[in-house]
């Protein structure tokens, strides 16, 4: 079943609430002045509630989730820290996750992490000590039993709400619903897709979804991307594994003039969001861009979400 | 038997000597040339279609990341075909243990690399879990 303790974050009230939640991907900043993840989380403030921290997102080196996601919580809005086996054995990876719980940041996703070879240290030694599956397990051990994987007592848990990722939309297609079944067991309570241009294979996941009972058991976010041009349009299919991008939506954003390009991204995530509200089991959009949150608060406002409910602050659970 | 085969992990266990050793080269010789096996000294194989996942990139031991080309071939070396690709096919043409696709596979004992899986099987050595693992997954 769903988790239905209290509430863990402001993100999970809402689900447990049934609000059709947004939340959205917060652009890795490179500077060690926190006025750069503040003042680019402030465009999404009111339009999200809760925002992602990423973890060297595309395995180029960015400011620390543990850190973004820490100046999130003293700025006011909510963070969901991603945490990916790229970069850190299983040692590393629980003193982040202790560190999370004892930084009150209310949200953490794990996830494997885009390879090394994809990044701009190609040459650096990959971790992957464990997998995702591992994490999520090892993230609820050290929440709900207080202890280590080794088995060693935590002084006090910490009582985050464990998220995971799932891409409905790469091979092997028929695995995928039963991958994410087995987060599911390992403990994760929602669910980011990885970003949404082909609706028709997301309806087909969420049907298998349901026949395997994963429906009441987790919340899944459908991952919706904004496009502000052809070219970033083309960069998501050709440059970063793992994404279904249609022709047709190559050509739509081909035939816009360049300056009508980022209203018709626009549209097309509108679009979007719209289909996948009607998908039974989808509890809310996950909204990302590249270099364009100013497009994620128009999509939030254009599809009639505004304004979010009032997230009240996050109680220890 | 059993005295012969040894329970130490393999940092306090003296180097395969005899029949130990004869095992190990058996197996590594099989397998790897059957399978191209990385000799991880936990095997899975029959729960992963006979695909060995130390093949993937990442050590994915519970299913493909969400980066598999639309092709089906892996992102890190894109000319291989995806390794959980291989595994999901071969495992619906297995007449048993289709089923284990949805196990929870345990972290790895990175210890074991390099021995004989044959033996730790034999041993219990590659059912050994950390304590706090606790009874999930296999």
């Amino acid at each position: 079943m769903k988790t239905t303790s209290a509430p863990r974050s402001g993100l999970h009230r809402l689900l447990l609430a049934g609000e059709f939640v947004v939340t959205a991907e917060l652009q890795a900043t490179d500077s060690a002045d926190p006025a750069s993840v503040l003042e680019l989380a402030d465009l999404l403030r009111g339009k999200a509630d809760a925002v992602n921290c990423t973890d060297n997102s595309a395995a180029h080196p960015h400011i620390a989730p543990l850190a973004s996601a820490r100046l999130l919580v003293e700025h006011g809005i909510e963070p969901i820290m991603q945490l990916t086996c790229r970069d850190r054995n299983r040692l590393a990876l629980q003193a982040d996750l202790l560190g999370a719980g004892a930084l009150e940041i209310p949200n953490v996703l794990c996830m494997t992490g885009d390879d090394v070879s994809t990044g701009d240290h190609p040459e650096a030694s990959p971790i992957y000590d464990i997998d995702s599956i591992h994490l999520l397990r090892i993230a609820r051990i050290m929440r709900d039993e207080g202890r280590y994987l080794s088995g060693r007592a935590l002084a006090v848990p910490p009582s985050f709400l464990v998220g995971a990722v799932e891409n409905p939309f790469a091979p092997p297609l028929e695995f995928r619903p039963m991958r994410l079944g087995k987060k599911i067991e390992a403990g994760a309570e929602f669910i980011q897709t990885q970003i949404c241009f082909n609706v028709d294979k997301l309806r087909l996941f969420m049907a298998r979804c349901g026949e395997l009972g994963l429906l009441d058991h987790a919340w899944i976010l459908a991952g919706v991307f904004v496009p502000r041009s052809a070219r970033a349009a083309r960069y998501l299919r050709d440059e970063v594994p793992g994404l279904d991008v249609p022709d047709r939506v190559i050509e739509r954003m081909d035939a816009a003039p360049s300056e009508r390009q980022p209203d018709e991204g626009v549209k097309i995530a509108l679009e979007i969001v719209d289909q996948v509200r009607g998908i039974p089991g989808i509890s809310g959009v996950h909204l990302m861009s590249i270099k364009n949150e100013h497009a994620i608060a128009r999509v939030v406002e254009e599809a009639g979400l505004l304004p979010r409910p009032t997230v009240v602050p996050a109680p220890v659970a | 038997m059993a005295r012969t085969l040894d329970r130490r992990p393999p940092a306090t266990a003296p180097a395969p000597t005899g029949f130990r050793r004869a095992l190990l080269l058996v197996e590594k010789g099989t397998k790897e040339s059957l399978w191209d096996c990385r000799m991880c000294g936990q095997c899975i194989l029959h729960s992963t279609g006979l695909a060995c996942p130390m093949r993937c990139p990442k050590n994915l031991r519970n299913g493909p990341c969400g980066g598999v080309l639309q092709d089906g071939n892996c992102e890190v070396v894109p000319e291989m075909r995806c390794v959980w690709v291989q595994a999901w096919e071969g495992s619906r043409r297995l007449p048993l243990w289709r089923g284990h696709m949805a196990h929870i596979q345990r972290p790895i004992d990175w210890r074991l690399q390099e021995t004989s899986s044959w033996e730790n099987l034999l041993t219990g050595r590659d059912r050994a879990v950390p304590a706090g693992w606790g009874t999930a997954g296999r």
